[in-house]
């Protein structure tokens, strides 16, 4: 900088000191390079991406080339004879986590509105909403624990009667005696509702307080102020935190595979072991044969693709839904 | 029917019995029963892990080995908890670096252009990958390729997949971080003279730390605690760490592992581990909401 030359000093008065300042090229260098490398620890994030497909993908080629598309249809999945298939899974996860949305929606947004309105005193508010978020923070491992030690003993009565008045139902045919889906059901059901409570509330409290206030003026009760105003203009924040939550429910691995007993083989109960894409590659994979270990990195390639399919249409709903207020 | 009467009598007094105020009235009671239905999980969990992980905690458990399954009691998570350390820590001096830099280039290079929305994407994407999947990616790339001087399962691997998981956080706190500082202090900064490396370094940086650092330390706690990325790549191991090339023991496996074994002493060990790792989890997010609280001045 001290090498600043002044050239049009003379020739166009003091408006050139403004002009013609000559960067140094040491200056100019440290500039490009630092763009250049945060530029390529950006990039880092689309190799990474890039790779975990080139990888799961390379690995599971054999088992794609083995089963193709039948993998996904059938429920065979035999070790012993090296055939597989991972419909079992792929029914077990995908009927894990609409169950536990099934759960967690009403819960998770009728406690967010409790929140959101002025029930109760504003401390009490503030302890609710911040034990919700301490429950978020909680490893999905020791809720795995607790589902073991705690949940089970304590649902499994509840279960029996279930399945002693409405045992006639397929669903609940099978009379609950250790660890089955339904359990990986109520765990599931917990994990989520810190998220969609959280992503409720804020996007709840995100409404102008105009809009309320504009609805009661004309004669709305509370309850037709949410319904009407409240919940459809913050539609796009609840359904986006709905779909995350329905994201992190398909890919959760450590509570599920702790309660959900690892079965193989299809049960349409829902109080029968079972098991989901990421508890069979949890379960598997640390004896996992050949052929096998190919079959499952082709398992986890299509939690990945379903993932993925959610978590894109998750972004194109809030944008697509969300109502601007200025 | 309520039309009438209000017309008739013209008052506005709120009353009780009209079936749109009986309606209020229940779906308030539902929604508080909601509130209530939610909270008592809540309350099951952290007063579960806090009161029966404390009660099977001993001080000396910190320097001792767990016990051989099945022979003796006793017995204590040192060596987990010194791998849980080291292969978090293992996984920021991974993610911090390439995490800082790809949200610097965002909100600072990144404006507007192509690419830099492919990132954004891309990190969004990213952040929804389960951790099993990283697992799994790391295991296909390291593990089973022994490309890290022959060994299988290790310590690093463990650590890279921790970074995978932990990197989408990094990012999008530090672009959201850099773009709430305002514009006129680059601007200061470019007019007297400094270069955008300059001006990006010492100015906009600094003055966005403190949301870097929550983003930081969220992505710690969420790392620390995970379990799936782990199971395949650092292992686990009953002694104390050989070596970053070694596979080694963490709390959240050994929590796993000992769930499912049917001995009492293992089963203690796995509450006692919950309780030291749910506390170091919770104290990290108080961490991060007392350095956010500087942010908001």
């Amino acid at each position: 900088m001290q090498k600043t030359t002044l050239i049009g000093m003379a020739a166009s008065g003091s408006d050139s000191l403004y002009t013609l300042r000559h960067r140094p090229a040491s200056e100019k260098l440290l500039d490009t390079s630092f763009r250049n490398l945060v530029g390529f620890l950006a990039l880092m994030v689309a190799i990474i991406l890039i790779g975990i497909f080139i990888v799961v993908g390379s690995k599971a080629s054999e088992a794609i080339g083995a089963f193709g598309l039948n993998f996904i249809v059938s429920p065979v999945w035999d070790p012993v004879r090296d055939t597989y298939g991972a419909f079992t899974a792929i029914y077990g996860t995908l009927l894990t986590s609409v169950l536990a949305l099934v759960l967690a929606v009403p819960l998770g947004v009728g406690t967010a509105i409790f929140l959101t309105e002025d029930f109760i005193s504003p401390r009490i508010r503030l302890v609710i909403s911040n034990m919700v978020e301490l429950l978020a923070a909680i490893p999905s491992v020791v809720l795995g624990l607790w589902a073991i030690f705690v949940l089970e003993p304590f649902a499994r009565p509840i279960l029996q009667l279930i399945h002693q008045l409405f045992g006639w139902i397929p669903f609940f045919s099978t009379n609950p005696s250790g660890p089955g889906v339904m359990y990986a059901v109520l765990i599931l059901t917990i994990m989520l509702l810190p998220i969609i409570t959280a992503i409720s509330r804020d996007s709840l409290n995100q409404v102008p307080q105009d809009l309320r206030q504009a609805a009661y003026g004309v004669g709305a009760t509370r309850w037709t102020a949410i319904f009407m105003v409240m919940i459809p203009a913050a539609i796009s924040g609840i359904v986006g935190g709905i779909m995350l939550a329905l994201g992190r429910a398909m890919g959760e691995t450590m509570a599920v595979t702790l309660i959900i007993g690892n079965q193989t083989s299809f049960n349409i109960s829902w109080f029968a072991p079972g098991n989901t894409i990421a508890s069979l590659i949890a379960n598997q994979f640390g004896e996992a044969g050949e052929l096998q270990m190919s079959a499952l990195m082709y398992a986890a390639l299509v939690l990945m693709i379903i993932t993925f399919l959610v978590n894109v249409l998750a972004q194109w709903i809030v944008r697509r839904l969300a109502l601007k207020y200025e | 029917m309520t039309h009438a009467s209000f017309t008739a009598k013209g008052d506005l007094l709120y009353k009780p019995q009209l079936l749109r105020n009986r309606g209020n009235r229940l779906l308030t009671g539902i929604a508080g029963a909601f509130a209530l239905i939610a909270v008592i999980p809540l309350i099951a969990v952290i007063l579960f892990v806090l009161v029966k992980g404390f009660s099977f905690l001993r001080p000396a458990m910190f320097f001792e080995l767990p016990p051989v399954p099945g022979q003796d009691m006793g017995g204590g998570i040192g060596n987990a908890f010194v791998g849980t350390l080291i292969v978090t820590g293992l996984s920021c001096l991974f993610a911090i670096p390439v995490g800082v830099g790809g949200g610097i280039y965002l909100s600072e290079y990144g404006s507007g252009n192509p690419f830099s929305e492919f990132i954004r994407f891309g990190t969004n994407v990213l952040a929804g990958v389960p951790s099993i999947i990283a697992g799994v990616f790391i295991y296909g790339l390291i593990v089973s390729s022994r490309i890290l001087f022959g060994s299988t399962f290790s310590a690093v691997a463990g650590g890279l997949a921790l970074a995978v998981l932990m990197l989408p956080t990094i990012i999008k706190t530090t672009d959201e971080g850099l773009k709430l500082v305002p514009q006129e202090l680059r601007w200061g900064a470019l007019g007297v003279g400094a270069s955008k490396f300059v001006t990006t370094i010492r100015v906009v940086v600094p003055s966005a730390i403190a949301p870097i650092a929550t983003g930081v330390v969220l992505g710690i706690a969420r790392s620390a605690g995970e379990t799936a990325p782990l199971i395949f790549t650092a292992f686990f191991s009953p002694y104390w760490p050989e070596g970053l090339l070694e596979p080694m023991a963490t709390m959240s496996v050994m929590i796993f592992n000992y769930a499912q074994m049917p001995y009492e002493a293992q089963v203690q060990l796995a509450w006692a581990a919950s309780f030291v790792l749910v506390v170091m989890i919770l104290a990290m997010n108080l961490l991060a909401r007392w350095i956010s609280s500087f942010a908001q001045r």
